[in-house]
């Protein structure tokens, strides 16, 4: 596909097409997956794609399994990837958690639709933000991303891919029904534009391997499965040879690291985009498709004397805090549209200190906030 | 032969590090590793290519004691990381070891899929007809009848046969075996790890603690004598009545097939995609 854009052509793909060049471009080499509306154009994508690169392809018996293959391929050494909407998302949270407690690499998409339970299959919906933040149990780090266009579906796969190496973590897209299925010209980077990262393996001879070393960064080496490093990996809590342990001063070191490891990276994992946001007098704060209404918003309430800005969240957890701050303190009224009855906006009302008003718009009916439910909201906020 | 055995276990059991382990004295378990040991250890494999996957239970804490690639996975599950290692790494011999609540309960779907699909790996199912580590809760392999601490009263439901779901699923291998056969159980084990695709092999294993212990088998000895006087090999069978077999363990190889694994079926997959020049059904396009 890169070879094709560098001979000029450009591609015409869907939010779910993209997501999968995306991820093969990041090295992604196993795909597990259960059908499942709107998310399984990606499944598809990849069973076409990965064989041909030397990849694997599998359609599991449900989304449990898929997340179990996909972290046992991952602990092999290959980067994998899953993706599935809500319901199979729910399925998924058991072995998520393993993933974090084993600090296993691997991408998870979710494609929102309406909920809870079967809810709404093909309509759009941003209500699965919380669960992607805390839908497994126990106390974990987790990062989730969330993208708004086609060009961001193929650009957070890479980011995702690269940030779920580098801190061994599992990495949440959250995506929805309309960026899914929206289909834009696109313009894919070639091969040597793409910036990837690739897990760090152990040096050290296998005498020497402790598996879940605190090193300085908190990322220890993660030799894969077959490599020599013979290791054991448990989801229970362990000690740093990975041993299961009931110690208190293993657990307590282990359970810190997690979380360091992470605020530790804050600077890179956080980010967020701006849109006219120099002299905003008063914000949008958005994510995913909602993003891409307020944008336009924005644009016209300038046009009628609105001095308004966008901050757009391509991270959602860790929650950009600093980030956020800066615009709550800059701006007199801020606004948070959602496909939900107020996730993000409740993040958004939890770091601010009173220096401006939150306002929240929600949708939950399955359509998406146009861009004039969005002006009205600010005109109003405004004058 | 104590000789023998004892180097055995320095050789591929982490002593130095993991012990004591957690089994109550007597534990069929015990058993199951050493026959596994001495398989791997006859068929010459490099530890760094085995790699062993457990679920939760008793049975699944020999993750922590053999000296391979280990991997304890959540409840049920063990069958589908294994899959994905399989698949990444062909050169791995994957090894999974699982209980009967989690084979047949928690993971019952997981197992017929494995054994249909038919990647290349070995399941061993430790078959304690009981949930033993959550204090003697029935299973799915609970005999009719037997008193369990959630059958006060005595099961009411009929047990799974396991290797008949495997060989219903048409897994390449499936065997059947108990912790008192314990020479047959090494074969057993070494013939199936080495049969390509899906293989199976249920150990019925004493739980004296929690099953033995309500069910007028109180003791190790008492339960092997019940393995012994129940079991029947498979080629003595056919001279059987279906009245004579009620209640008895048929043990030895139930299936035994040449099916094409998976892996050897993906591969074929690459090829043909490779062969594709032109996507068949290639994401719209047009001149920019």
């Amino acid at each position: 596909m890169n070879r094709k854009s560098k001979d000029g052509k450009i591609l015409l793909l869907q939010g779910n097409e993209a997501l999968a060049e995306g991820a093969l471009a990041a090295g992604c080499r196993f795909f597990a997956g259960y059908p499942i509306t709107p998310a399984s154009e990606i499944a598809e994508h990849m069973a076409m794609k990965l064989p041909a690169m030397g990849g694997t392809f599998i359609q599991m018996e449900d989304e449990i399994a898929s997340m179990g293959a996909v972290i046992g391929a991952s602990l092999a050494g290959v980067k994998a990837m899953t993706a599935t909407s809500g319901p199979g998302f729910s399925l998924m949270q058991e072995n998520i958690g393993f993933a974090c407690m084993t600090e296993t690499p691997c991408v998870v998409v979710d494609v929102m639709r309406g909920g809870p339970s079967t809810g709404l299959p093909t309509l759009a919906s941003q209500g699965d933000v919380m669960q992607a933040r805390w839908g497994t149990h126990g106390d974990h780090p987790i990062i989730v991303l969330a993208v708004s266009s086609v060009r961001d579906c193929f650009e957070i796969a890479v980011f995702a891919f690269n940030l779920s190496e580098k801190y061994r973590v599992p990495v949440i897209i959250l995506s929805d029904e309309v960026v899914a299925h929206t289909r834009e010209t696109f313009v894919p980077p070639s091969p040597d534009e793409i910036e990837i990262f690739n897990r760090v393996t152990p040096t050290v001879p296998p005498e020497w391997y402790i598996p879940y070393e605190d090193t300085g960064a908190g990322v220890p080496a993660m030799a894969a499965f077959g490599d020599g490093y013979r290791h054991h990996v448990t989801g229970l809590t362990h000690d740093e040879r990975g041993f299961p342990s009931q110690r208190s001063d293993e657990i307590d070191a282990l359970m810190r690291r997690f979380f360091r490891k992470i605020t530790q990276g804050f600077h890179e994992i956080q980010r967020v985009e701006t849109f006219m946001m120099d002299d905003a007098e008063i914000a949008v704060i958005a994510y995913g498709s909602v993003a891409r209404s307020s944008r336009r918003a924005v644009i016209d309430a300038r046009e009628r004397g609105v001095k308004a800005g966008l901050l757009q969240l391509v991270t959602l957890f860790p929650f950009p805090r600093r980030h956020v701050e800066k615009v709550l303190q800059q701006c007199r009224a801020v606004l948070v549209p959602e496909l939900n009855i107020g996730q993000m906006s409740r993040e958004v009302k939890r770091v601010h200190r009173n220096s401006s008003r939150v306002e929240t718009l929600n949708r939950l009916d399955g359509r998406l906030i146009t861009p004039r439910e969005i002006g009205d909201c600010l005109i109003k906020m405004y004058y | 032969m104590a000789e023998g055995m004892t180097g055995l276990v320095h050789k591929y059991l982490r002593h130095d590090k993991k012990f004591p382990h957690i089994w109550c004295p007597g534990c069929g378990n015990g058993i199951v590793l050493g026959s596994l040991i001495r398989a791997i250890d006859r068929l010459g494999l490099d530890k760094n290519k085995v790699a062993l996957v457990s679920g939760i239970g008793c049975s699944g804490r020999m993750t922590t004691y053999a000296d391979f690639n280990t991997l304890h996975t959540p409840h049920g599950r063990a069958l589908t990381f294994a899959t994905g290692l399989k698949l990444s790494r062909e050169d791995l011999t994957v090894i999974v070891i699982m209980g009967d609540g989690d084979a047949t309960a928690i993971g019952g779907n997981h197992y017929i899929h494995a054994a249909r699909r038919n990647v290349d790996m070995t399941a061993i199912i430790v078959n304690n007809q009981v949930y033993g580590m959550t204090g003697g809760q029935y299973s799915p392999t609970t005999p009719y009848g037997a008193m369990t601490t959630t059958t006060p009263y005595g099961m009411v439901e009929h047990a799974f046969d396991i290797s008949a779901l495997a060989v219903a699923a048409e897994a390449s291998y499936v065997a059947r075996c108990t912790v008192y056969h314990a020479a047959l159980l090494d074969q057993l084990i070494e013939s199936a790890i080495r049969r390509k695709g899906f293989s199976s092999v249920e150990v019925l294993s004493n739980c004296h603690i929690q099953f033995g212990r309500r069910n007028r088998m109180a003791s190790p000895v008492k339960m092997l004598e019940w393995f012994k006087e129940n079991a029947v090999r498979m080629h003595a069978t056919s001279k059987m009545k279906p009245e004579e077999l009620q209640g008895k363990f048929i043990i030895g190889v139930l299936a035994d097939s040449e099916r094409p694994s998976y892996n050897d079926e993906y591969e074929k997959v690459r090829e043909k995609a490779r062969g594709i020049s032109v996507e068949p059904k290639p994401p719209a396009r047009f001149e920019g």
